[in-house]
C-alpha cells in the first residue's frame, strides 16, 4: 500500500511538473504571438516575432501532448473525467492550437499583404485564446468543478467564467505575455528589443497585482490553503513564485535578459506548483461531493503501469531535455527579421 | 442522433483527416533522408535542390498532420471517457510513451532541419532529417500498438472490482502480432503513397517538359522504391489477413461476406452482399475451390467461420467492410501495374503512363482510407474486441455538444484541408528553385 501511494505521489508531482514545463515553454511563444499586433508594426518586426518562436513552438507544444498523455497513462479516470467535463473549452483550445500552427506555416507561403494580414490576425487570436483558456481551466480546477460520482459533468461553459475563473484567465494571459515579452527582448535587437522591454516593464506591475489578487481570491474561492495550513513548508511555493517575479524584474533592470527569463520561468513553475500542490491528493476536485473527487487513490493506474512509465520517464525525459536544450542553444542568437523567417529559409 | 453515433462520426472525421497528411509524412521523410544522404555522399548540388523542393512540400503537409494528431489524443478523453477509464492503464501508457519517445524527437528535429541549413554542418543536418524520419515512423508504431490492443487485446486482466482492464504483461502488449502486422502494412502503404506522390508530381512536370532533368531524377528514384514497397505491401497484406482470420473471425467473414461455416471454403470472384441488414449474398458466383481457406489459414482444409454462426449483435456491418476491402485490393492491383510500368520505363516514361500517374495521385489516399475502414468498421460492434462495446464507451456529454463540435471539425478541417492542398499544388507546380537562391 505504501509502495503504491509513493508511486502515485511521484506521478502526481510529475504531473504538476509537466504542466509547469509546458507553461514555461509554450507560455513564451503564446505570449510572443499575443504581442504580435502590439509590437509588430512593421513587416520586418512581425517577421522577427515569428522567427523568435519559429524553431521552438512545435517542440514546446509536445509538452502539452505529454501532459495529456501522462494524465491518460497515470490517472486514466482523471483523464476521462477532466476532458469530458471540460469538453467545450478543451476543444476550443485545440482548435486555437491548430490555427496557431497553421498560421506559422501558411503566412509566408503567399506574397500578398492581405494574405499575411489575415494570418497575422489568426495568429494573434490563436495565441491569445489558449493563454486565457488555460488560466480559466486551471482556476476552475483549483476551485472544483461540478462532477458527480459517475464522472458526469453538471456544469456549463458560462459557469466556468465565474469571478475566480476569469481572474485565472486574465492572470495567465498577462503572465504569458510578460514571459513572451522577456523572451522577445532576449531574442531581438534594435527597436523591437526596446519595444519588447517596454512591454515587459509595462506588464510587470500588472502581473504582480494579478498574482497577489489571485492568491487572495484563492483563499476565498478554493480550499487549496487547507494543504498549506496542514504543511506550512509548502508556503515556500507561492514565495518562490513571488521571488521569481521579483527576480525577473531585477534582472531585466540590470539588462540580464536570459537571467530574467530564467527567473520568470521560476515564477511560472511556482504558480503552477502552488495550485496543483494545493489540490493534492486530488486531480479533480468535485464541487458537488468530496466523494466524487478524482484522487491519486481512485484515479490512478496500476502500480505495474506506473512503474513502467516511471522507467520510461526516467530515461526519456532527461534525453528530451538534453536535445531540446541543445536546440535552444543552436538557435539562441538574435533574429533580425529579414534573415530567419520561414520564407527566407525556404 | 445519439451521442455514440455523433462521437463515432466525429472521430471518423478527425482520424480520416489526420490520415490524409500522415502517410506522406511517413514516406516522404524517408525519401528526403535518402536524397540528402545522396547529396552529402556525392556533393552533387542537384540532390540538394531535390531535398529543398520535396522538403518544402513535406513541411506544408507536415503541419496539418501534427495538429490533427493532437486533437485525436484528446478525443479519447473528450468523447470516449468510458473507454478511457476502462483501458487507460494500458492504452494510455502507449500514447504517453509515443509522445516522450517519438513525438518530441520528431517535432524538435523538424525545426532543426527546417531552420538549420546554415547553422549546422552537412552531416549534422543530414542526421536531423534521419531523426525526423525515424521518429515519425516510430511514432506510428506506438499508435498502432495502442490500436492493436483495441483489435486484439493481450497482456491484460479484467479487474471486476474497479471495472477496468489492467496491465499484466507489458511485453505481450509490445509484441502483439496483430499490431505488428498492422504496422508493417500501414508503413508500407504510407511509403508507397509517398512514392506515388513523387511519381505523380514528377510526371506532371515531365509531361510539360518543365525542369526535365530534375524531375526525371525524382521519377527514376521513386519508381523502383514504389514497386518494391507494393510487393512488400501485398505480402504484408496477405499475412495480416491470416492474423485477422486467427483473431477476428467476424471481421474476416465480413471482409469476404462469407456466411456458411465450412472447411475447404471457396473464394468467389463475384460477390454482392445483400443490403438493408438482410443476411446472405445477393450474388455469389465464380468460386475458386478452397481458396478462402487457403488464403485465411494456409491450408485448403481449414475451416472458415461464417457470419451465420456469429450472433447478429456481434457482427460488423458487412457492406462497408466488404466493399472497402474489395476496393482496397482492386486499387492495390492497379498500383502494382502502374509501379511496374513506371519502373520498366523509368528512363523514358511514355506520356500515357505519366498522365495516369498524375491522375493516380489521390488514389493511394483512398486506398489507405479503405484499408482503415476495413480495420475499424470490421472491429465493430466492439471498441475493444470482445471486451467492450462501442455503444458502452462514449462520454456522458450532451449530444448537442458533440453535434456542435462535429460541425466545427467539419468546417475547420474542410477549410484548412482545402487551403493546404491548394498550397501543396501551388508549390508542386512551381517546381524546384533554379540555382542562386537555393542556399538561403
Amino acid at each position: 500500500m505504501l509502495d503504491m501511494l509513493l508511486l502515485e505521489t511521484i506521478w502526481f508531482v510529475l504531473w504538476a511538473l509537466l504542466w509547469a514545463v509546458y507553461f514555461v515553454l509554450d507560455g513564451f511563444d503564446l505570449g510572443v504571438g499575443t504581442l504580435l499586433p502590439f509590437l509588430g508594426r512593421k513587416e520586418s518586426e512581425r517577421k522577427a516575432m515569428y522567427a523568435a518562436a519559429g524553431p521552438f513552438w512545435d517542440g514546446n507544444e509536445v509538452w502539452l501532448i505529454s501532459a495529456g498523455g501522462v494524465t491518460f497513462a497515470a490517472f486514466p479516470n482523471a483523464y476521462a473525467v477532466l476532458f469530458s467535463a471540460l469538453y467545450a473549452p478543451l476543444l476550443m483550445l485545440l482548435f486555437a492550437l491548430i490555427f496557431r500552427a497553421v498560421s506559422f506555416e501558411f503566412r509566408d507561403k503567399v506574397e500578398h499583404p492581405a494574405w499575411r494580414g489575415l494570418w497575422d490576425g489568426v495568429h494573434f487570436l490563436a495565441n491569445l485564446v489558449p493563454c486565457i483558456l488555460l488560466g480559466v481551466a486551471f482556476a476552475n480546477l483549483f476551485m472544483g468543478i461540478p462532477v458527480d460520482v459517475q464522472g458526469v459533468y453538471h456544469g456549463s461553459l458560462p459557469e466556468l467564467l465565474n469571478v475566480y475563473g476569469l481572474a485565472g484567465g486574465v492572470f495567465f494571459c498577462f503572465m504569458f505575455v510578460h514571459h513572451g515579452a522577456i523572451w522577445l527582448a532576449a531574442k531581438t535587437r534594435g527597436d523591437l528589443q526596446v519595444k519588447a522591454l517596454g512591454a515587459a516593464t509595462f506588464c510587470w506591475p500588472i502581473v504582480l497585482v494579478l498574482l497577489v489578487a489571485f492568491l487572495g481570491l484563492t483563499a476565498s474561492h478554493t480550499d487549496l490553503y487547507d494543504n498549506y495550513k496542514a504543511s506550512p513548508t509548502l508556503l515556500a511555493l507561492p514565495a518562490i513564485a513571488l521571488l521569481g517575479l521579483v527576480g525577473a524584474r531585477t534582472a531585466l533592470r540590470a539588462g540580464k535578459l536570459w537571467t530574467a527569463f530564467a527567473w520568470d520561468a521560476v515564477f511560472i513553475i511556482g504558480v503552477t506548483f502552488f495550485g496543483v500542490m494545493g489540490m493534492f491528493p486530488r486531480l479533480i476536485i468535485s464541487s458537488l461531493d468530496p466523494i466524487a473527487s478524482v484522487t491519486i487513490l481512485n484515479g490512478a493506474s496500476t502500480p505495474l503501469t506506473l512503474k513502467i512509465m516511471l522507467g520510461v520517464a526516467a530515461v526519456m525525459v532527461p534525453i528530451v531535455l538534453i536535445y531540446q536544450g541543445w536546440v535552444y542553444r543552436l538557435f539562441s542568437d538574435a533574429v533580425d527579421g529579414e534573415e530567419k523567417s520561414g520564407a527566407a529559409h525556404y | 442522433m445519439d451521442v455514440v453515433m455523433l462521437s463515432r462520426l466525429q472521430f471518423a472525421v478527425a482520424v480520416f483527416f489526420h490520415f490524409i497528411f500522415v502517410p506522406l509524412t511517413l514516406g516522404l521523410s524517408v525519401l528526403l533522408a535518402w536524397m540528402e544522404t545522396r547529396y552529402v555522399a556525392t556533393g552533387d548540388e542537384t540532390w540538394k535542390r531535390h531535398v529543398k523542393f520535396w522538403g518544402r512540400l513535406f513541411l506544408i503537409n507536415f503541419t496539418l498532420g501534427v495538429v490533427t494528431g493532437i486533437t485525436l489524443e484528446f478525443q479519447f478523453g473528450t468523447n470516449w471517457s468510458r473507454y478511457s477509464s476502462f483501458v487507460g492503464d494500458i492504452f494510455g501508457s502507449l500514447l504517453a510513451i509515443e509522445a516522450t519517445v517519438a513525438f518530441f524527437l520528431e517535432s524538435t528535429f523538424i525545426a532543426v532541419w527546417h531552420f538549420g541549413w546554415r547553422k549546422l554542418g552537412k552531416k549534422a543536418h543530414l542526421t536531423s532529417i534521419w531523426l525526423v524520419a525515424i521518429a515519425g515512423n516510430l511514432s506510428a508504431l506506438w499508435i498502432i500498438l495502442a490500436n492493436g490492443f483495441m483489435q486484439h487485446p493481450v497482456g491484460y486482466a479484467i479487474n471486476e472490482a474497479v471495472g477496468r482492464a489492467e496491465l499484466k504483461d507489458f511485453m505481450a502488449v509490445l509484441t502483439n502480432e496483430y499490431a505488428w502486422g498492422m504496422y508493417a502494412h500501414t508503413i508500407m502503404g504510407a511509403w508507397a503513397l509517398a512514392g506515388f506522390f513523387v511519381l505523380g508530381v514528377s510526371a506532371w512536370h515531365l509531361l510539360r517538359k518543365h525542369q526535365t532533368d530534375f524531375f526525371r531524377r525524382s521519377f527514376s528514384m521513386a519508381a523502383p522504391f514504389t514497386l518494391i514497397l507494393l510487393l512488400a505491401l501485398a505480402v504484408s497484406g496477405h499475412h495480416q489477413g491470416q492474423v485477422v482470420a486467427k483473431h477476428q473471425p467476424a471481421k474476416l467473414a465480413a471482409m469476404e461476406s462469407h456466411w456458411e461455416t465450412m472447411k475447404n471454403a471457396p473464394f468467389s470472384l463475384l460477390v454482392v452482399p445483400r443490403t438493408g441488414g438482410k443476411e446472405g449474398n445477393a450474388i455469389e458466383t465464380l468460386p475458386i475451390p478452397g481458396l478462402l481457406s487457403w488464403i485465411s489459414f494456409g491450408s485448403v482444409d481449414a475451416q472458415v467461420t461464417g457470419l451465420s454462426d456469429i450472433p447478429a449483435e456481434d457482427r460488423p456491418p458487412v457492406n462497408p467492410v466488404f466493399w472497402s476491402f474489395r476496393g482496397m485490393v482492386a486499387l492495390g492491383g492497379l498500383f502494382m501495374l502502374l509501379a511496374l510500368w513506371a519502373t520498366v520505363r523509368r528512363k523514358d516514361p511514355p506520356a500515357g503512363l505519366m498522365q495516369a500517374l498524375v491522375w493516380n495521385i489521390p488514389l493511394p489516399y483512398i486506398g489507405l482510407a479503405l484499408g482503415w475502414t476495413v480495420a475499424e468498421m470490421g472491429r465493430q460492434p466492439w471498441i475493444v474486441y470482445g471486451l467492450m462495446r462501442t455503444s458502452d464507451a462514449a462520454s456522458p456529454v450532451p449530444p448537442s455538444s458533440v453535434a456542435i463540435s462535429l460541425a466545427a471539425f467539419l468546417a475547420v478541417y474542410t477549410l484548412l484541408g482545402a487551403l493546404d492542398i491548394w498550397l501543396l499544388r501551388r508549390y508542386a507546380i512551381k517546381g524546384a528553385d533554379t540555382g542562386g537562391t537555393t542556399d538561403a
